[in-house]
Parts: structure tokens; C-alpha cells; sequence
């Protein structure tokens, strides 16, 4: 058989077989709604912003997201009613996105976090019009040097950043993504959906740009130098396994099947790749956690950005950062914990204290909210690593009570002002229960519920969290817990002292009086920490419920 | 279904606060009155449950409510009360219109504050607030629900110190501040880290349980049966690790030495209503929770821990009588006076006597009602001087003599004369230690006589003598301030006299915690007896 021949027999074999050897993918649209809801509406903004006037520009952007993630919030439920949460979980989309209890339950986390995060995104009434012109968080002109022509040109000319609707869309899309995920490639890319937008929103503030432009480089800096971690450790992992889906993996730790890829012999099952591996991917979702040592640049970025914009970073990427994390760890390595255990242990208690001891120095509000996040990520850690179905749902109620609490405290953090924008300086704070006893006593909730005293979400989500850690014999961890606990809530105590106890100054912030949007945001925030305080059992039977992965 | 009796007795103060808290900024008057007529509500409520309450009646608990709660933490929402509860929630509810009472002007407004400020409406919200807070606490009979609240009760305590305080005088507003913003956060991490390392302790109680009984349970009645039945056998380590975190907690609400030291702040520096209302209602929850939580959970480690304990509380008594006769201010020397009388009740709690454990219950009661009415008065004379110092009064009892009379009483009952309440629940608690510990005992009556010091020389530096400049025109006791002294003095005389009406209440309940501990009142030492016995029958 002569060259030329071999080759014609090759075509004419593949143009016989080509129908029925590369099928169609086979996509789940309706179990995957919720993110192509959230994405069309992106897509949607993107398409208002270029066609749309400038005049009705906001109003229908504000709208489009709402309504995009209102319209995903009840696909997931119609999801989870239809029994996709428990008997009916499966993986979709050819093994990428898994469709199961705790996927439906952190999408549903997410998209309420950010429903409520777009109202104090949309708020137009707490800085001065600009030449009789409300004016939100955001920069007139991203582009614009700041302090330059174009700057002054952009805010003349009323200018507004209604992009900031669609780029929180796509990262919602990618947030939905990223705790589904199901192999290490849909993992990264949601990372990367999800991350991209926030870099550039970080970036918009209107007021401190230059703060806000570095918290921006240095989120993207930091976030590619994890990404490329993450994506090495994918490398490896894929040249120990094979494959790249999560079940396959699990498989080859667990010995069940061995994958004989001719070009992987040497690799295959070698458990330095594995170990390796895993740490470089553990490492790239630690980062985005916020935990100890990779927290480097929580405070600055969340310091930086526009405080809405904090808000809903701080609450939402910790929720689908935290339910990547428990799909890895309890789908791909569930019987090798013992090697992740120890590592995971010392990043837990390292993250409790180090959060907790460096927030007491801190001086600025949205930087003591940083640290103060980076130790509640330690206590989630230590519902991670209880390694019980307990575990998982203690971890999944934390995240629904820490993100409201947070998004709340941030919305607060917006409304107190003086010249300069916001005073975020905690001297400025001093006395404000005196002037404002509303806005102080609602703030000292948030506080409380942060500091986890009783009757607020924040203790229900702690006391879950910590019996899972002691059921799954991590005794220790709840100890430091506690002890980091009591520290950190020296700190919170110590700003209620400052509104209450402390004689305002006079040439102190004034409370600006906000619109609907950001009272709202805020109502919902102090409801949710009370009703999860008070009578947090439906909500916990929903995460008990939500605790177990599909592999 | 019968009517929740017990969850009226919480919900009545908790619904008034948020009432109290609402009334508009100008209508100041009117949130003291709610504030005092839902106390009052309260006191019948309270008093109903006495009424109620059958002494005779069988099991531990009466009354009792019960409801799912939250259920994935496998707690449950249990009431009941026992005798000492009962009479506790009493007192309870018996001194919180007092301290209204008492409290009527504490809170009025500087001029200098803006008008959204509402401190009036705010402070007797948070009284009330912690009437029910404390009563729920009292009434819990699942840990984690008795949990709760005993943490939850600080946020309202901590603003009742920090914010509300004497008229500066002399110190200047800007100082006493400070000083009261600290006691009020000295107060909270004191407490804070005690109930965190409490909460530890009551998450490894629920590991316990879940793992031996299968699902787990904080509830007390479960837990004490499934220990009877030998269902649930904690090893000795963890039985003793978890009744110190459950001691340290309660130890530092009590407050026992070394744990004390952020009592004599808050009491200093809060409001006189406020420091009884921390000291007389407040603390009481950790005693008693020694006595409800500690000995019936961890029987067997509670008797391993009784050596140090009562150490500690020989300590707290005689260091704190010690620190009391040296202090210059009135206030902080009655917190001293209040360390050594916790010091007693914790020494006759762990006595494991009938006696000691009667006379502790009893003590609690005592101390309440002796304390709220010599602070009660203290706080008054302070008001009217502007100074909590000794040095800056004399010869009171000349200009008012009522005050002085009055402040003589309870200070009389302070140092336990025979005849006022306070002595029958120290001679028991005397007796029934002497009875078991005799070295422990005689410690503990030194006590006795460094009451009767540090009372009598601050009775005689302020009262007697010639009359201060400053005192000179001192008005005497008014009406409102009459209202709420008379009839305490008149509480401490009854009781001193005829304290059965409480301790037949009181003593079943003590007889079933004695029981829990497996333990029983030591024989008489009969020895000369024996042989004199032996002495007839042998001339017989």
C-alpha cells in the first residue's frame, strides 16, 4: 500500500465514520440556566451600553441585572424543587458543570448576594451631584488619567460607568461556574471569567483613584501569578491522572482504575505529581479565599476598591472560592486526606490567628473588614476540613450568613461620609452612635455577628462550623478557634466603643441619607442576620440537605 | 395547651424594651413608666410561677416547655424550673422595678446632646432587655439554649456600663468616660473569653453525645438520664475538660478570684441601679449555673475539682473582705464586699453538703436583695455629693438621718448580723462547710469579721463624725428613693427572721442536686459519743 493510499484511505475512513465519531456535545440548557440566564443578561448589557442614550442608560442597566438575576436566583430554585439538589444530581455538560445539592445552594448564595450587591452598586445618592448630575461610586471615565483633562472633561460631561452592570454579570456567570465545576479546565476558566471583571472593576473608583488603580494591579498581579499556580498544578495533575475531570482523578487516587495512556506511562498514579499537583491548585484557591499566606493582598484591594464593589467581592468570591475548594477536596481527594490534612490544618489555624491579631492594629474600616475576613476564613476552614457531609453544609450555611453580614457592613461603610468621600478612617468614626444612633446600632449588628455573639447569624454559623470540626477530630482547631474568636472580637468591640462610648468630634463624618437601594441593601443584610441568629433551623436543614457532592 | 408561663416571664421584659426603645425622643417620661409598669408585669408573672410551683411535686422540673428549635444542632427550646430557679427568677423580677425605680434620673439627657440621642429610652430598654435575657437563663434547661443567653446578655450589660455613669464632678466628663468605656470593655473580654471557652466545652459535650447516644442533645434532663442509665460514660479527661470550660466560664461571671478584677471596675464606674443590677441579678446566673450545669453534667469531675475550688473561693472571700476594708471608694468597696459574699456562696455550692448547698441558694437570694439596698442607697448619697470617694463625706447621718439609718441596715446585712436575711444563708453555708471541710470553715469565718470592719469604718468615715462642708445641705431621702429602700429593708428583716417561705423552696431542689453529685452529708463525728455508749454498756 502505497503512501499516497494510506492517506486516501484515512480520509475516506474518517468521512464514512465522521457522523457518529464527534457527536455534538450534549448540553443540559435547562440544568445549566441559572449562568446562561446571568450570561445572556451580560451579553445584553454589553449590547444597551453601545446602543442605548446615555440618559435612560442606568435605569435600564439596573433593571436588566436585577431582573437577569432575579430570573437565575428562581431557575435554581425551580432546580432544586425539581429534586436536581439531591436524587436527580448529576454531572452536565459532557462531565464539565456538576448539578447537585451544594453546586445549587452556593449558586443560590451567589446570585442573592449579588442581587442585593447590584442595589449599593446602582446608588446614586450619597455623593454631591456633579454639576446637577448624580454621580455613583464609579469613575466617569475609567480610562481617564486621574486628576487629568480627560477626568475633568468625562465628569463636565456627565459621564457614568454603567459598565459596572454587565461586568458584575460576568462575574457572576463565572462564580455560578466555578463551584459547580467538574474538571480542573472548567475550573479554570470560571476563575478566570469571574476574576478578569473584578480586576477591572476594583479599579473604578470615582473617589481615591489612585488608591483604587493600585488595589486594581495589584489584585491582577497577585490573581495571575495564582492562576498560573492553579494552572500548573492542573498540569500535573492531568500527567499523574490523565484526565482532567474530577471523577477521573478521584479514580486513579483511590486505585480503581489506572489510566494506560501510552504517552503518560512514566507519570501515571506517581504520587509526587498528585502531591504537587494538588498543593499548586490548592494553592490558586487558597488565594482567592483569602487564606494565610496567600492573603497578601486582601487588605489592600478590598481597602482600594470601591466599597460596593468590596462588598460584593468579599461576600461573593469567598462563596464560590469556598464551594470550588469543598468540590476538590471531598470529590477529588477524599481518600487521600491524610496527606492534605496537616497542610490544610496549620493554613487554618495560621489564617484564625494571623487574621484576628494583625485586624487589631488596623486603623481603617474597610482594611479592619479585610483581616477580619481573612479570620473568618479560617474559621470556614476549619468546617472544610471536618471532612464530613456535616462539614460541607456547615460550611455552606457560614457562607450564606457571612456574605449578608458582609455585603452589609460594606453598604454601611458607604453611607458615612465627609469631604473626601467616605471616612473610612475609624477615628472618624468616633461618636457616631450620638449623631446617628440608627446607622451605628445597625453597624454594631453587623459587628456583633462578625464577632459571632449569640442570637446573630454570625454565632449560628460559628457554633456549626465548630461542631463539625470537633465531630471530624479536629478538637485543636476549635480551640483556636475559640481563642481567635475571643481576639477578634476585642477588635469589633473596640469600634462599638468608638461609636458609642466616644464624644463625636466636631469636624466629624456626617451620615449621608441614601436612596431605597443602598436602605434596602442594608434591611436585608440585618434581616438576614437575624433570622439566621434566631431561627436559623430551615436554613440549616437546606444546607444538611445540600451536603453531598455528585461525583 | 396550658399557657407558656415561663416564656411569658421572658417575653414580657424582652417586648418592653423593644416598646421602651421605641417611645419618640420628647416623650422621655412616659418610656420610664412603661419601663416600670412592664417590670411590674413581670413580677406577677414571676410571682406566679411561685404560686405555682409545687415544692413536693416529683422529677426535677416544673412547668416545663418544650418545642423543636433548631434541630441540625439537635437543640431543642426547654424550659423548666426547679426551687432554686424559681426563687431566683423571684428575685429577679423582684429587683428589676427597683432598680427602675432607682434608676428614674440616671438617664435623663445633658442638654449638649443632639435630640436624635435617646439615652433615656435606650437605658431602660437594655434593663429590661436583661431582666429577659436573665430570666430565659434561669429557665433553660438545654445547655445550649441556657448558652445563649448567658452570652447574648453581655451586649446589653456592656452598653448599660459604657454608656450611662454618675454625673462626672470632679473628674470632668472626658475622663470618666475613658474610665467607664474601659470597665465596660474590661467587662465584656473578661466574660467574652469565658463564654468562648464555655462554647468550646459545650461543642465537645455535643461530640460526646452524638457519639455515644447517636444523635446528639444538650439537653440536661436527657443527658443526666442517659448517665443514670449508663448509656453515656464520658472518660475521666474529657469529663474534666469540659467541666473546666464550663467553670471558667461561670467562674468568671461570678466572679471568683483570680477572675474577679473586672468587677470592681464595672461597678465602679456604672450607675448604682446598673452595678446591682450586675451584681445582684446578673452574676447570680454564673452561681447558679455551678450549681445547675457543672454538678449535675460532670458529677465526677466537679468532686475532682472541689480541693481547688473551694481554695479559690477561701481566697475570693478573705481577699476580697481584705481589698474592701482598704478601699477609698464606696462603690468599689461594695464590689469587694460582693467578692467575698460570691466567694461563700461558691464555697457552700461545692461543700457537697445539704446545708452548704442550701445556705448557698439561699445566699444568692440574700446577697441580692442586702446588696441592692446598700448600693441602692450608696448610690443616691453619691448623687447627691457628686463623688464616690469616702474622704469626701461625714457626718451624713446628722443632715439625713433616714439615709443613714438606711444605708446602717444594709450594711448590717451585709456583714450578716443575726436578725437580717444575710446571716441564716452564712451560718448555713458555714455549717454545712465546717461539717466536711472544718479547716475550710474556720478560714471562712475570718471573713465574717472583716465584713463587720470594712462595713462599720465606712459606716462611721461617712455618717458619723463632724459634718463635712460639702454635706451640709444635703437633702434627705425622697419618696422615689424611700419606695425602693423600704420595702428591701423590709424584705432583709422578714427573711432574717423567717427565711422558711424560701428554703422550703429551695431545699428539695438542693436535695436533687445532691443527689446528681452522689453524694451525701457526712456522719457526725461521734467518736466521744461511741464511747460513752460503749462506756453504759459496758457498766451495764
Amino acid at each position: 500500500m502505497s503512501h499516497v493510499e494510506t492517506v486516501h484511505s484515512l480520509w475516506t475512513l474518517a468521512a464514512a465514520e465522521a457522523p457518529k465519531k464527534i457527536p455534538g456535545p450534549h448540553i443540559e440548557y435547562v440544568q445549566l440556566s441559572p449562568t446562561l440566564i446571568v450570561l445572556g443578561a451580560a451579553l445584553l448589557g454589553v449590547l444597551a451600553e453601545a446602543f442605548l442614550p446615555r440618559g435612560v442608560r442606568h435605569r435600564a442597566q439596573l433593571g436588566l441585572a436585577a431582573l437577569g438575576l432575579a430570573a437565575a436566583f428562581a431557575a435554581v430554585v425551580a432546580l432544586a424543587a425539581g429534586g436536581y439538589a439531591s436524587d436527580k444530581s448529576h454531572v452536565a455538560a459532557m462531565g464539565a458543570v456538576a448539578v447537585d445539592g451544594p453546586a445549587l445552594f452556593l449558586q443560590g448564595t451567589i446570585l442573592l448576594v449579588a442581587l442585593v450587591a447590584v442595589f449599593t452598586f446602582a446608588e446614586r445618592r450619597l455623593d454631591p451631584a456633579a454639576d446637577g448630575r448624580p454621580v455613583d461610586s464609579f469613575a466617569a471615565q475609567a480610562a481617564a488619567v486621574p486628576g487629568g483633562d480627560a477626568e475633568r472633561e468625562a465628569v463636565a460631561a456627565g459621564m457614568v460607568t454603567t459598565e459596572v452592570f454587565p461586568l458584575v454579570l460576568f462575574a457572576v456567570g463565572g462564580m455560578l461556574v466555578f463551584p459547580a465545576a467538574d474538571d480542573l479546565l472548567t475550573l479554570f476558566v470560571a476563575l478566570e471569567v469571574f476574576s478578569l471583571p473584578l480586576y477591572i472593576l476594583c479599579g473604578l473608583a470615582r473617589r481615591q483613584r489612585l488608591l483604587s488603580q493600585e488595589s486594581a494591579v495589584k489584585y491582577f498581579l497577585l490573581g495571575a501569578f495564582s492562576s498560573a499556580f492553579l494552572l500548573f498544578g492542573i498540569a500535573l495533575l492531568y500527567g499523574y491522572a490523565g484526565t482532567v475531570t474530577y471523577a477521573g482523578i478521584a479514580d486513579v487516587v483511590s486505585g480503581t482504575t489506572r489510566v494506560m495512556d501510552p504517552a503518560l506511562a512514566g507519570s501515571t498514579a506517581n504520587d509526587a505529581l498528585l502531591l504537587v499537583g494538588v498543593a499548586m491548585v490548592l494553592m490558586g484557591l487558597l488565594f482567592k479565599v483569602g487564606a494565610v499566606p496567600f492573603h497578601m493582598w486582601t487588605p489592600d484591594v478590598y481597602q482600594g476598591a470601591p466599597t460596593p464593589v468590596t462588598g460584593f467581592m468579599a461576600a461573593a468570591t469567598k462563596v464560590a472560592a469556598f464551594g470550588a475548594l469543598l468540590r476538590l477536596l471531598y470529590v477529588v481527594l477524599p481518600g487521600m486526606r491524610w496527606d492534605w490534612r496537616p497542610v490544610m490544618w496549620g493554613v487554618a489555624i495560621v489564617t484564625m490567628l494571623v487574621g484576628a491579631i494583625v485586624a487589631v492594629t488596623q486603623t481603617d474600616v474597610k482594611r479592619l473588614l479585610a483581616y477580619s475576613s481573612i479570620a473568618h476564613a479560617g474559621f470556614i476552614l476549619a468546617g472544610v476540613i471536618a471532612a464530613t457531609p456535616d462539614g460541607v453544609s456547615s460550611v455552606l450555611f457560614y457562607l450564606a450568613a457571612y456574605s449578608f453580614v458582609t455585603l452589609g457592613a460594606f453598604a454601611v461603610v458607604t453611607l458615612v461620609r465627609d469631604a473626601g468621600g467616605e471616612a473610612t478612617h475609624l477615628s472618624k468614626w468616633a461618636g457616631l452612635g450620638r449623631r446617628s444612633p440608627l446607622v451605628a446600632a445597625v453597624f454594631a449588628v453587623f459587628l456583633l455577628a462578625f464577632a459571632g455573639i449569640p442570637l446573630t447569624s454570625g454565632f449560628a454559623g460559628k457554633f456549626a462550623v465548630f461542631k463539625a470540626a470537633a465531630q471530624g477530630g479536629a478538637a485543636p482547631l476549635v480551640i483556636v478557634g475559640v481563642l481567635s474568636s475571643a481576639i477578634a472580637a476585642f477588635f469589633y468591640i473596640r469600634v462599638i466603643v468608638l461609636m458609642f462610648f466616644s464624644e463625636p468630634k466636631a469636624d466629624g463624618p456626617t451620615v449621608a441619607v441614601p436612596s431605597p437601594l443602598t436602605s434596602s441593601a442594608i434591611a436585608i443584610g440585618v434581616a438576614v442576620t437575624l433570622v439566621l441568629g434566631l431561627a436559623p433551623q430551615y436554613f440549616l436543614e437546606l444546607a444538611g440537605q445540600a451536603g453531598v457532592f455528585v461525583r | 395547651m396550658s399557657f407558656p408561663l415561663l416564656t411569658a416571664t421572658a417575653a414580657v421584659p424582652a417586648l418592653g424594651a423593644v416598646a421602651t426603645a421605641a417611645v419618640p425622643a420628647e416623650r422621655r417620661a412616659a418610656a420610664k413608666w412603661l419601663a416600670l409598669a412592664v417590670s411590674l408585669v413581670t413580677l406577677v408573672l414571676a410571682a406566679t410561677q411561685l404560686v405555682r410551683f409545687d415544692p413536693d411535686a416529683k422529677g426535677p422540673f416544673q412547668l416545663t416547655e418544650s418545642h423543636a428549635w433548631i434541630a441540625a444542632f439537635g437543640v431543642r427550646y426547654d424550659l423548666g424550673v426547679d426551687g432554686i430557679s424559681v426563687v431566683l427568677i423571684g428575685l429577679t423580677a423582684l429587683l428589676i422595678p427597683f432598680i427602675v425605680l432607682a434608676g428614674w434620673h440616671d438617664a435623663d439627657p445633658l442638654e449638649t446632646h443632639s435630640s436624635r440621642w435617646r439615652p433615656t429610652q435606650g437605658f431602660f430598654a437594655l434593663i429590661l432587655m436583661v431582666e429577659a435575657m436573665v430570666v430565659i437563663a434561669f429557665e433553660a434547661t438545654d445547655v445550649f439554649l441556657f448558652y445563649i443567653f448567658f452570652e447574648a446578655m453581655l451586649i446589653p450589660m456592656y452598653f448599660l456600663i459604657g454608656g450611662f455613669g454618675d454625673r462626672a464632678g470632679e473628674r470632668g466628663e472626658a475622663e470618666s468616660a475613658t474610665q467607664r468605656s474601659y470597665a465596660a470593655v474590661k467587662f465584656l473580654l473578661y466574660n467574652l473569653v469565658g463564654g468562648l471557652i464555655m462554647l468550646a466545652a459545650v461543642i465537645g459535650l455535643y461530640a460526646v453525645t452524638a457519639d455515644q447516644l447517636g444523635s446528639g442533645t444538650f439537653s440536661l434532663t436527657e443527658i443526666v438520664q442517659a448517665r443514670a442509665a449508663g448509656k453515656l460514660d464520658f472518660a475521666t479527661t474529657t469529663e474534666r475538660a469540659l467541666f473546666l470550660g464550663f467553670f471558667f466560664a461561670f467562674a468568671v461571671k461570678a466572679p471568683l478570684w483570680p477572675l474577679h478584677t473586672w468587677l470592681p471596675n464595672a461597678m465602679g464606674e456604672a450607675t448604682a441601679p446598673v452595678a446591682v443590677l450586675i451584681t445582684a441579678v446578673v452574676d447570680k446566673v454564673g452561681t447558679f449555673a455551678m450549681l445547675r450545669f457543672c454538678l449535675q453534667l460532670f458529677p465526677e469531675a466537679s468532686k475532682w475539682a472541689t480541693p481547688v475550688i473551694l481554695v479559690l473561693s477561701l481566697i475570693s472571700i478573705l481577699y476580697g473582705a481584705l481589698l474592701a476594708v482598704g478601699q477609698r471608694d464606696i462603690k468599689r468597696l461594695i464590689a469587694y464586699a460582693s467578692i467575698s459574699h460570691f466567694g461563700f456562696i461558691v464555697l457552700g455550692v461545692f461543700a457537697m453538703t445539704t446545708q452548704g448547698q442550701s445556705g448557698a441558694t439561699l445566699y444568692m437570694v440574700n446577697h441580692g436583695i442586702s446588696t441592692a439596698a446598700l448600693m441602692l442607697v450608696a448610690g443616691f448619697l453619691i448623687s447627691r455629693r457628686g463623688s464616690r470617694l469616702i474622704a469626701d463625706y461625714g457626718g451624713v447621718q446628722k443632715v439625713a438621718p433616714v439615709l443613714a439609718g438606711t444605708f446602717l441596715i444594709g450594711g448590717l446585712a451585709t456583714l450578716s448580723l443575726p436578725g437580717l436575711a444575710p446571716f441564716v444563708s452564712e451560718f448555713l453555708v458555714l455549717v454545712g462547710t465546717f461539717s466536711r471541710y472544718p479547716v475550710a470553715g474556720a478560714v471562712a469565718t475570718v471573713g465574717i469579721v472583716l465584713a463587720a470592719l470594712y462595713v462599720l469604718v465606712l459606716y462611721q468615715r461617712t455618717m458619723t463624725g463632724p459634718v463635712a462642708e460639702p454635706v451640709r445641705e444635703m437633702p434627705d431621702l425622697r419618696a422615689r428613693e424611700l419606695a425602693v429602700v423600704a420595702p428591701l429593708i423590709a424584705l432583709l428583716l422578714f427573711l432574717g427572721v423567717y427565711p422558711k417561705p424560701v428554703t422550703q423552696l429551695l431545699d428539695p431542689a438542693v436535695a436533687h442536686t445532691m443527689s446528681q453529685v452522689h453524694e451525701s452529708d457526712p456522719q457526725p463525728a461521734v467518736h466521744v459519743n461511741d464511747a460513752h455508749v460503749n462506756d453504759v454498756e459496758a457498766a451495764k
